[in-house]
């Protein structure tokens, strides 16, 4: 069964802005999906669209079995959403928050406030439940924000930019509890500027650019298109002069450290007998850049060449 | 969620309600509080310095005529103002995306917030009306027409608030319509003195003025006296009512201030 589906999605702004330009997409039942695109690509353009915040201009959107126009409450029933900005009422305490959003849903205080203690506890919140959400650190406030969403028990949770700003410890134990979620049956639609995050986390992904999807298919079938890699060598020993790799592509960064760009057919013991060969010990090596990374900006640059 | 349509839409109605009322309880010393200190002034300077040298009006003391409008003046202005500024604040922080995600509908969403208006407005003539009670006892003469008519002038109010902030593009925008036509129109809509002490041509113009019905209708529940027959400040009140109720659902549904 499809999360979502869209079809001939377009949304023109009345400033003539056009951020959608007939798009399509499907989001199958349990994905993870990775929604990304440069800066004003139409990303929340089209997580608005879905949720109700913007009005489109032409097309058709549906969670699971409800259209976003013929049955709009159950459409946004189905759907939790992580927005960007912090948008809460930051004079409201936290459980406030949780319990306010949950009656909106249709659950009772009854209902909602287990509820809404069972997420506090799970989101590292719990000591902070009677605190007014503007006193909360940042990453305590995108926490916030994640149990809002999930406090009614979505089927279809979309997340726009949730670990921005957020430090590396906190960002990955969001993500054990978002792989988690995802592991119980949500849905989940991820937008982010970190693509490591999207490579750990999706496994469907879909890239838009200037209003249109250039990209759709499943992570591996992408990472496989990459037919580059770059890796950088720290190595034990400064380079000899003498030293001849001419036949790789090699750059040297300092006297330590080498950037070497491979084929995606070498194999990398070529390379480390090749530099066995010459005496060069190498300590320890690293992709230069994140692989999506490398394609994502592939794709980008194509599209805004062709355009 | 495995409840029926009805039963979401009370809870969620319910919720919008009771934080709504939560909102201005929570911050009584803005919102309780200076309508209670203002009617007191009103009572004292109007109803007893001045009004003991005026004498009677409309067969009153100048203190029991003028208690009906300052009741009023207070539900009046603050139901407006609870919806216009609880609803910009929404607007403003953003946290009006909370509701417009969720399923509810924007007919609830309009009752909600007009419902925490109304309750405002009721609470503060609730308090006026006990503040009264240490400058005149009165005992009210019509308890229907009075109810109802504050009740029906709260919600009447709060409508407008709601519609000011739909359109409101800052917190200057939602104190233009209270300062430059709501005070005004209240202040010439006969809280502090009785029309027919006017010359005919401003009478006339008076009877324009939407305020002068409720006030008067409210008057008439308290006093009994009145200086417009009781029928037509229904009939202004209950057509105002739906009428701007047509229009913040055409405001809401078109996503006016509110929705890209």
């Amino acid at each position: 069964m499809k999360a979502l589906t869209i079809s001939n999605l377009s949304k023109t702004y009345s400033n003539g802005l056009q951020a959608l330009n007939n798009i399509d997409l499907d989001v199958e039942q349990g994905d993870f999906f990775a929604l990304l695109g440069p800066n004003g690509a139409g990303k929340s353009t089209t997580i608005g669209i879905i949720t109700s915040l913007v009005t489109k201009t032409e097309g058709k959107v549906q969670i699971f079995d409800s259209d976003i126009d013929s049955d709009p409450e159950q459409a946004k029933s189905y759907i939790g959403l992580v927005p960007q900005e912090f948008n809460f009422n930051g004079f409201e305490q936290v459980k406030h928050i949780l319990v306010t959003q949950a009656g909106y849903y249709g659950m009772t205080v009854a209902q909602a406030e287990p509820r809404a203690d069972e997420l506090l506890h799970q989101l590292g919140l719990w000591q902070k439940r009677h605190t007014a959400a503007r006193a909360l650190s940042g990453g305590m406030k995108r926490r916030l924000m994640i149990a809002r969403a999930l406090v009614h028990k979505p089927k279809l949770l979309i997340l726009d930019e949730p670990t921005a700003g957020v430090d590396i410890e906190l960002r990955r134990s969001m993500w054990a509890f978002l792989q988690q979620i995802n592991a119980e049956g949500t849905t989940i639609i991820l937008t982010t500027h970190y693509l490591e995050e999207a490579e750990n986390l999706c496994r469907k992904i879909a890239i838009i650019d200037q209003g249109k999807i250039i990209e759709n298919t499943d992570m591996k079938t992408l990472l496989n298109r990459l037919d580059k890699e770059t890796f950088i060598l720290d190595l034990k020993y400064p380079l000899p002069s003498d030293v001849d790799l001419n036949n790789l592509s090699v750059e040297l960064i300092d006297d330590t450290t080498l950037e070497v760009e491979l084929d995606r057919e070498e194999s990398l013991n070529t390379l480390f007998t090749l530099l066995t060969e010459q005496g060069i010990e190498v300590c320890s090596m690293k992709n230069k850049a994140n692989r999506l990374e490398e394609l994502f900006l592939s794709l980008v640059e194509k599209t805004e060449l062709s355009a | 969620m495995n409840v029926n349509k009805h039963q979401r839409h009370w809870v969620a109605f319910n919720t919008l309600v009771i934080r709504e009322v939560r909102r201005f309880l929570r911050i009584w010393p803005q919102t309780l509080l200076p309508p209670a200190i203002t009617m007191t002034l009103y009572f004292i300077i109007f109803g007893n310095l001045i009004g003991s040298r005026i004498g009677e009006m409309g067969g009153f003391s100048y203190m029991e005529y003028i208690v009906p409008g300052i009741i009023m003046m207070a539900v009046i202005n603050n139901a407006y103002a609870n919806v216009a500024s609880s609803f910009y604040s929404a607007k403003f922080q953003s946290h009006i995306e909370e509701l417009l995600v969720a399923p509810v509908p924007n007919y609830l969403i309009l009752a909600g917030y007009v419902a925490g208006g109304t309750a405002r407005g009721l609470c503060v003539g609730l308090i006026v009306t006990i503040v009264s009670l240490f400058f005149t006892q009165q005992p009210i003469q019509h308890l229907f027409i009075t109810f109802s008519m504050v009740f029906l002038s709260a919600i009447l109010f709060a409508l407008g608030g709601f519609i000011n902030a739909i359109y409101a593009r800052s917190f200057d925008e939602i104190a233009i319509i209270p300062t430059f036509i709501l005070t005004p129109l209240t202040y010439l809509g006969g809280v502090f003195y009785s029309i027919s002490l006017l010359p005919e041509f401003w009478q006339n113009v008076s009877l324009l003025n939407p305020i002068l019905y409720m006030v008067n209708a409210f008057r008439f529940g308290m006093l009994g006296a009145s200086d417009v027959p009781i029928y037509a400040a229904f009939a202004v009140i209950l057509i105002s009512i739906v009428g701007l109720t047509t229009f913040a659902l055409y405001l809401l549904n078109k996503g006016t201030g509110i929705r890209n």
